[in-house]
């Protein structure tokens, strides 16, 4: 049986869905500007970021897995364009969005949460509500190109792409794209990992944004976005389906704004 | 088949799809004429088109799985899965996915590789399509296929992109119907 807790807060957290309404409108504005101002840019979003309702959600046992599936505490984290108008259906979708994704402890080591998606794509309505939310973020702002980071990015990349007219770039491992590429290295806890585009895939002036499952430190991102910026592309924003805050890939990422359905405790 | 032995002859979407396909001779090594699908996803409409046409294909076939294999499966299925109201299961190399897994091995030219499901992604009698960016001898197919039956589920068919010339003329590969859309570029035909 599951049983769903949604502890809704008082009335304080509704204000502050407020800053949200004047956020999204502002940041409209940004996303479809050609050169946004940066230092206005983070000035609003120190400003305006919320996070919203508290969820304690308890799933039952998904699969046959040995593993222990349980869920952190999510937080919503919404700050679409949309205006309070469509606020609750946002945060429903959003909800079960959250309910789907499966925490195995101890992968790939000891003491790592991991958050899993692949249940998330098990549900084809949370699945198509995933790509929806970004969608409507993204439609119309002149954006024609979603970067994603292999392999998960390659799951949610495409699909938006398709859906707001943008082409799709895959960046990947070293090794695997066949033609010419740019490579940025990056530093991993223990060691070094190389991330490569193809020459070509984008054309300078371009609006990107980059797309992953999960941004935990930041540094994958930030390969991403120096890869784009190289060749002269603006990245208006990083998009992930899950944020874990206590990491500060927010704060790694500085000047480039970053959008996330859900945030998690990954340790 | 081939979507043009299959209805689709002279459906001027096809050959958006072929000339979208960038060729990269001697990759990975010396002989190996490269069928690059990267130049595909970064034209929209040919893109777009890849995508419909498999989505009008399966919509109707009472299909609930879509499984993709790493990595470039991951860029086609997700998106025809969503169309049809299917859910997509991830194929991935060893180690790769957290939970617990079923493990499948095939044979490459030189050794043998892994492919990986979790273990509940996919249950009894479920229909499943498989798809990945092109087949050449089967082999990740066939390993694919081993997966999703032995967590019970029956494959519909298999679809990719695009198939080389072992499989023209060939309806099934191991047993499982067959999906192409194109055959590979040759060098001489790109710009």
């Amino acid at each position: 049986m599951i049983s769903v807790q949604l502890s809704v807060a008082p009335l304080p957290a509704m204000i502050a869905f407020s800053p949200a309404v004047v956020e999204s409108s502002l940041h409209q504005r940004l996303l479809s500007a050609a050169r946004p101002a940066t230092c206005t840019r983070n000035h609003l979003l120190k400003q305006n970021r919320f996070t919203g309702d508290s969820l304690r959600i308890s799933t039952r046992s998904r699969t046959r897995s040995r593993s222990r599936s349980q869920q952190a505490p999510f937080t919503n984290c919404f700050s679409g364009d949309q205006g309070a108008a469509r606020m609750d259906s946002q945060e429903d979708r959003i909800a079960k969005i959250a309910s789907t994704i499966r925490v195995i402890p101890d992968f790939p080591k000891p003491g790592i949460m991991f958050q899993d998606i692949t249940t998330l794509l098990l549900e084809p309505k949370a699945f198509k509500d995933t790509i929806d939310l970004f969608v409507e973020r993204y439609k119309g702002k002149n954006i024609s190109v979603v970067a994603g980071v292999e392999a998960r990015g390659f799951i949610f990349g495409p699909p938006i792409a398709l859906a707001i007219g943008a082409k799709f770039v895959p960046l990947r491992k070293p090794n695997k794209l066949p033609g010419e590429v740019i490579s940025e290295e990056y530093s991993l806890e223990y060691g070094t990992d190389v991330m490569e585009m193809h020459i070509g895939a984008v054309e300078a002036g371009e609006r990107a944004i980059v797309m992953d499952d999960l941004v935990a430190t930041g540094g994958t991102l930030c390969t991403a976005v120096k890869l784009l910026e190289r060749v002269g592309v603006r990245v208006v924003e990083c998009a992930c389906v899950i944020e874990l805050p206590e990491l500060k890939g927010r704060d790694r990422l500085g000047d480039i704004p970053l959008f996330v359905l859900v945030k998690a405790a990954g340790i | 088949m081939f979507a043009a032995e299959n209805g689709l002859r002279g459906d001027p979407r096809l050959q958006v799809i072929s000339e979208a396909i960038r060729v990269v001779p001697d990759f990975p090594k010396p002989g190996i004429m490269f069928q690059d699908i990267t130049t595909l996803m970064a034209d929209h409409k040919a893109f777009k088109h890849t995508v419909d046409i498999f989505v009008e294909r399966y919509r109707d076939m009472d299909i609930s799985v879509v499984a993709g294999v790493e990595a470039r499966g991951f860029m086609f299925g997700p998106s025809i899965a969503l169309a049809i109201g299917a859910k997509f299961v991830p194929l991935r190399k060893a180690g790769k996915l957290p939970g617990e897994v079923i493990s499948e091995s095939y044979v490459l030219e030189y050794g043998t590789d892994c492919l990986e499901m979790h273990v509940g992604a996919v249950q009894l009698a479920e229909r499943a399509l498989i798809i990945d960016d092109l087949v050449a001898t089967g082999g990740t197919l066939f390993a694919a296929i081993g997966l999703l039956e032995r967590a019970g589920a029956e494959v519909v068919e298999c679809a990719c992109v695009i198939g080389l010339p072992e499989v023209k003329g060939k309806f099934r590969v191991n047993g499982k119907r067959l999906y192409v859309l194109v055959e590979p570029r040759q060098i001489d035909d790109c710009c």
